[in-house]
């Protein structure tokens, strides 16, 4: 059973991976992703990783994949890409070169040279079976590692406001906001300001920009 | 038939080398976002099967901080897509060869 499951699984990662490498289409390669995400949740599966394999599914591809497709639709890219283009000359041969001797150093190394694993068994951290490997995780991210979760959390956090930060539509070029102006306004007075201001720019100002844009 | 660690190590390596490959090859920045997520997967997935085989839960935790930070880079790195795609559409890697302001 299990060399079954195994072998259907690897084809179906491998041959999304392939899928992504080779789809002309953005759109058709986020779709290809999605096979390899799968068939790795099941190889988690596999491996009584079941916490894992449930936040695959739910954070790959649910999450990441979709956001893959929304800025595809957003930014109308979904049209093929021409494959025929080869800007550096020699660039295709030479990275399928270098990805098959990264191939071939992964493989000598973990299952030749050292044949597998060369770590000692774990003393503290013991895995559980998959019925409680959840709470596992769970004791284990929030007592030993509840500092890295902390940060974790903070990184999410920087995220989200960068990418607010980044993909805003700005009006003009960027100006600093005068000293005198933030120096002046008192903190309860510059409060209501902020939402009067903000207002109008998701619904008015989208529209036109994007028509403006489109020519340019 | 019995399945073992080195099958799973096997995988994640061509897994790992197709990821780098589309890296290399693909001129698409999202296509290239996606081929790192491959390369990401191809490690998580070594994690586990390597803690599987030592017995170790450190391997899972490991991919959790893996899958936290995938989805933090893809955010900002899409952010940045969308910032660059606005000014110049259609645009691939080799036209944003230039770094000027």
């Amino acid at each position: 059973m299990e060399p079954a499951v195994f072998i259907v699984s690897a084809v179906v990662v491998l041959s999304g991976a392939l899928g992504v490498l080779l789809a002309r289409n953005p759109v058709h390669a986020a779709l290809f992703l999605v096979q390899t995400l799968f068939g790795v949740a099941v190889l988690f599966v596999l491996l009584n990783a079941t916490f894992l394999a449930a936040v695959q599914v739910v954070v790959y591809a649910g999450a990441i994949v979709i956001l893959f497709l929304f800025v595809i639709m957003l930014l109308g890219v979904d049209r093929a890409d021409d494959l025929g283009i080869e800007p550096i000359a020699g660039q295709r041969p030479l990275a399928v070169v270098t990805g098959a001797s990264l191939l071939g150093l992964t493989l000598v190394v973990m299952l030749v040279a050292v044949d597998g694993s060369t770590g000692v068994r774990a003393a503290n951290a013991a895995l559980g079976d998959a019925a409680d490997n959840t709470r596992r995780l769970g004791e284990a991210l929030f007592t030993d590692m509840v500092y890295a979760v902390e940060l974790t959390a903070i990184l999410l956090t920087v995220a989200v406001v960068g990418a607010v930060a980044l993909a805003r539509r700005l009006k003009g070029p960027l100006q600093p906001i005068p000293v005198e102006a933030v120096a002046a306004v008192p903190a309860d007075e510059g409060a209501p300001d902020l939402p009067a201001s903000q207002d109008p720019s998701p619904e008015g100002r989208s529209p036109d920009d994007t028509a403006s844009g489109d020519p340019a | 038939m019995v399945v073992t660690t080195g099958w799973y190590l096997a995988l994640g390596a061509v897994l790992f080398s197709m990821g780098a490959v589309g890296l290399l090859v693909r001129r698409n920045p999202l296509v290239m976002f996606m081929c790192i997520e491959l390369m990401l997967n191809a490690v998580n997935l070594t994690f586990v099967s390597l803690g599987a085989e030592l017995g170790d839960l450190g391997g899972q935790l490991s991919v959790f901080f893996v899958l936290v930070v995938a989805a933090a880079e893809v955010v900002v790195g899409l952010a940045v897509i969308v910032a660059i795609m606005r000014r110049r559409s259609g645009a691939t890697v080799d036209d944003l060869s230039v770094l000027r302001g």
